[in-house]
């Protein structure tokens, strides 16, 4: 991989709007409260970490395009305008090629599925509104109009480690100067439908919602992007414990002034002999897939700007598809 | 290209497809999969899907609980992996296109956590089953190999991003071999969806038609095995044809609506001959979105008009679609492998449906069978939220 730098990141979480208030969070090492959702059906309702009001209506949803877009839009709007921040005026100028991708598991769950309800009641009369906002890509199509960006926009869905593919999506890029710069971001929304699915599967995990943006470019900045490792997959032959080894392979010992952030408990075996700092941000912000992972990303991005480590690792051991991490580290 | 796989509603396989695209025969009929009996349009073009599978390597308990769409890609893709001549083992990077993945299993989970909150059987299931990225771990299992596996999710060009990307990923240097395609079945959401916005024709589609009614939706999966000459080469692989140029941009003027001068399509088409090396004059076959909606075609026209300048008169176009509906995310793959089709036996697929043509078409529409020489041929694909991407194929001599 050619040298690749962070120069923004952007965040919307149940901590807040922006990385002031994930870094706060993340330093405090508390629990954020949790909301009550309502289940159809259901007198006690599910748990969930959602996003609060921002402190001031967004003055970005005066565009004719986001008037009514949903939650996960306007959080993926907020993040990728705090990454991006002092380039915006060049890009808008299209002096700077802007490439976008987006990441998601979930994805726009509420318009699809109020959509179905619709459909449900009676097909004939489903509403042709929300039917657009269903599609993975929309979030991704309303930034790039916002920013009046034509170039290349990719949604990527998969689990957790979706991001940090794409991450490695973005360099790729970059090194073969397909764009000039390339927001990744991991987004997911809070409703009942998925909170449900969760318990499923994790009965203690809190659902969260939001988004989390990192902005790269080749020119040098104080933060790099060291290292992507290969995504391990849990196929038939291959387990999740097995697949969490393999990743954890690829990255060298850790050295004091080192952060590891993972993601699960189940993974902290493979990092049995780290030895630097170490922070599991789920009990802190909630799971959230991709953007629990951007959210690790951003807040690596965080430490290493304010100098207060000099590396790095993100271990991700995503929920039904792979293994896969990534390093930064300061320049 | 040394491997493709394609089933639609022409049939599975490479023989029967070409056989149904050479002569533009159409295969829509009553929609039976779910209720249409309140939709505007009543008919798609469905896929009369085996009960079995081909040979897999996956266990008896995960093969049972393949559905549809898993189904079909693994159709597409065991041929493709035959074809090819690839051996298991080791890892293989797969991308692949969808909008929608399992929906239909989606839509019973919603269905029974709506209706039947409290019950629980089986969600848990649909859930794991219903979730893109388990159909690409099926595909993988199913032929043996470790990925890694990337799902792009862009809307109606989620086929050609993917191809377009694998393409990228072996020119560049960073994969000696891809498996790539796209994939989508027929669900009740999608097609109330688009009956919702009456994008859906009462009748069989009819691109480019100047008095077109809209789009019909059909499903299916196609599948290429990409690798790098030297790889083909130092195999004996029998090479199909080859992939020489990729072009995407983003149309930022509406949701659902092309921008009416069809910029990003425009660019898309460029900026694939540009990497290619191509112009317009040298392209002998472009394969049209062509979904038949009004704004599409009309927009679409317009761009292959701007894109190929004096050279549209000679240009020979047709949309697919009138044969085997609109495939959303598999359109782009499967379009892929009819242009691969058209490129190996030297013939144009036509639309036979076609009555009056768009006057906005400055272009040929191929009308009917024929045989033609064929060295280039484009494949455009647009879809919600922008998405604009093309194609560039050379027949392998």
């Amino acid at each position: 991989m050619s040298r690749v730098f962070l120069h923004g990141a952007g965040s919307v979480s149940p901590a807040g709007w922006g990385v002031p208030a994930l870094r706060q969070v993340v330093a405090d090492g508390q629990p954020l409260p949790v909301q009550a959702i309502a289940r159809p059906g259901w007198e006690n309702p599910l748990k969930v970490r959602s996003v609060p009001p921002p402190p001031e209506r967004p003055a970005f949803l005066a565009h004719p395009r986001l008037r009514r877009v949903g939650a996960m839009t306007q959080h993926c709007i907020a993040t990728a305008l705090e990454a991006l921040s002092g380039d915006i005026p060049d890009i808008q100028a299209g002096k700077t090629r802007l490439g976008i991708i987006v990441c998601m598991m979930a994805g726009g769950v509420t318009y699809s599925r109020r959509f179905f309800e619709d459909v449900l009641c009676d097909p004939a009369t489903a509403s042709p509104l929300l039917f657009p906002e269903t599609v993975f890509n929309a979030p991704a199509s309303h930034l790039a109009a916002f920013l009046g960006t034509t170039m290349i926009n990719y949604t990527l869905v998969g689990d957790d480690g979706t991001f940090l593919q794409a991450l490695a999506l973005a360099a790729d890029w970059l090194a073969d100067d397909r764009v000039d710069g390339c927001v990744v971001l991991g987004t997911e929304e809070v409703d009942w439908i998925v909170a449900d699915a969760l318990r499923l599967f994790q009965r203690d995990n809190i659902y969260a919602g939001g988004a989390g943006a990192v902005y790269l470019k080749k020119t040098a900045s104080p933060v790099e992007l060291a290292m992507v490792t290969d995504a391990f997959l849990y196929t038939q032959g291959q387990s999740y414990q097995s697949a969490a080894r393999q990743m954890r392979a690829q990255f060298r010992e850790g050295g004091e002034n080192e952060l590891l952030f993972d993601s699960q408990s189940s993974e902290h075996t493979v990092w049995d002999h780290w030895y630097g700092q170490r922070l599991f941000l789920k009990p802190i912000l909630g799971d959230a897939f991709a953007a629990a992972t951007a959210w690790q990303c951003v807040a690596a991005h965080a430490a290493l700007l304010a100098n207060e480590v000099k590396a790095v690792n993100v271990s991700i051991v995503g929920a039904n598809q792979q293994a896969i991490g990534a390093r930064f580290c300061r320049a | 290209m040394t491997g493709a796989g394609i089933i639609t509603a022409l049939g599975r396989g490479w023989r029967s497809n070409a056989a149904g695209f050479r002569v533009g025969k159409a295969a829509f009929r009553p929609v039976q999969l779910f209720d249409v009996g309140r939709q505007r349009a009543k008919i798609a073009a469905e896929i009369d899907l085996p009960e079995d599978l081909p040979l897999n390597r996956l266990t008896p308990k995960k093969a049972r609980r393949l559905n549809r769409a898993a189904r079909m890609l693994l159709w597409a893709g065991s041929e493709a992996w035959e074809q090819s001549g690839w051996q298991s083992g080791g890892n293989l990077p797969v991308v692949l296109g969808t909008t929608s993945g399992e929906m239909a299993l989606g839509e019973k989970y919603l269905s029974q956590a709506i209706l039947s909150p409290r019950g629980y059987q089986r969600q848990a299931t649909r859930i794991i089953y219903y979730q893109v990225q388990r159909q690409g771990l099926d595909l993988c299992d199913a032929v043996g190999i470790d990925g890694p596996v990337t799902i792009i999710a862009n809307a109606c060009a989620s086929g050609s991003n993917a191809i377009g990307h694998a393409w990228e990923l072996v020119r560049s240097g960073r994969a000696e071999r891809v498996l790539t395609g796209g994939y989508d079945a027929l669900c009740q959401l999608t097609y109330s969806g688009f009956d919702s916005l009456q994008a859906l024709s009462p009748t069989p589609c009819r691109p480019f038609d100047a008095n077109r009614t809209g789009l019909s939706l059909g499903e299916g999966a196609a599948v290429l095995a990409l690798e790098t000459l030297e790889s083909a080469r130092g195999r004996d692989a029998e090479i199909l044809g080859e992939i020489i140029g990729y072009g995407a941009a983003t149309d930022i003027h509406h949701l659902t609506q092309p921008h009416p001068e069809g910029d990003a399509a425009v660019m898309s088409m460029t900026s694939a001959c540009q990497v290619a090396g191509v112009l317009p004059p040298q392209v002998d076959y472009l394969n049209a979105h062509g979904t038949a909606t009004p704004h599409n075609d009309a927009t679409e026209a317009i761009a292959i008009n701007r894109w190929s300048g004096e050279a549209a008169a000679a240009l020979r176009v047709s949309s697919t679609k009138a044969s085997i509906g609109h495939l959303l995310g598999a359109a782009g793959a499967v379009e892929a492998v009819v242009c691969l089709m058209a490129l190996r036996e030297q013939w144009l697929p036509p639309e036979c449906s076609l009555e009056t043509i768009d006057p906005a078409c400055q272009f040929q529409i191929v009308r009917e069978p024929v045989n033609a020489q064929i060295n280039i041929a484009l494949s455009n694909s647009f879809g919600f939220g922008g998405a604009n991407a093309s194609l560039l194929f050379r027949r392998w001599m």
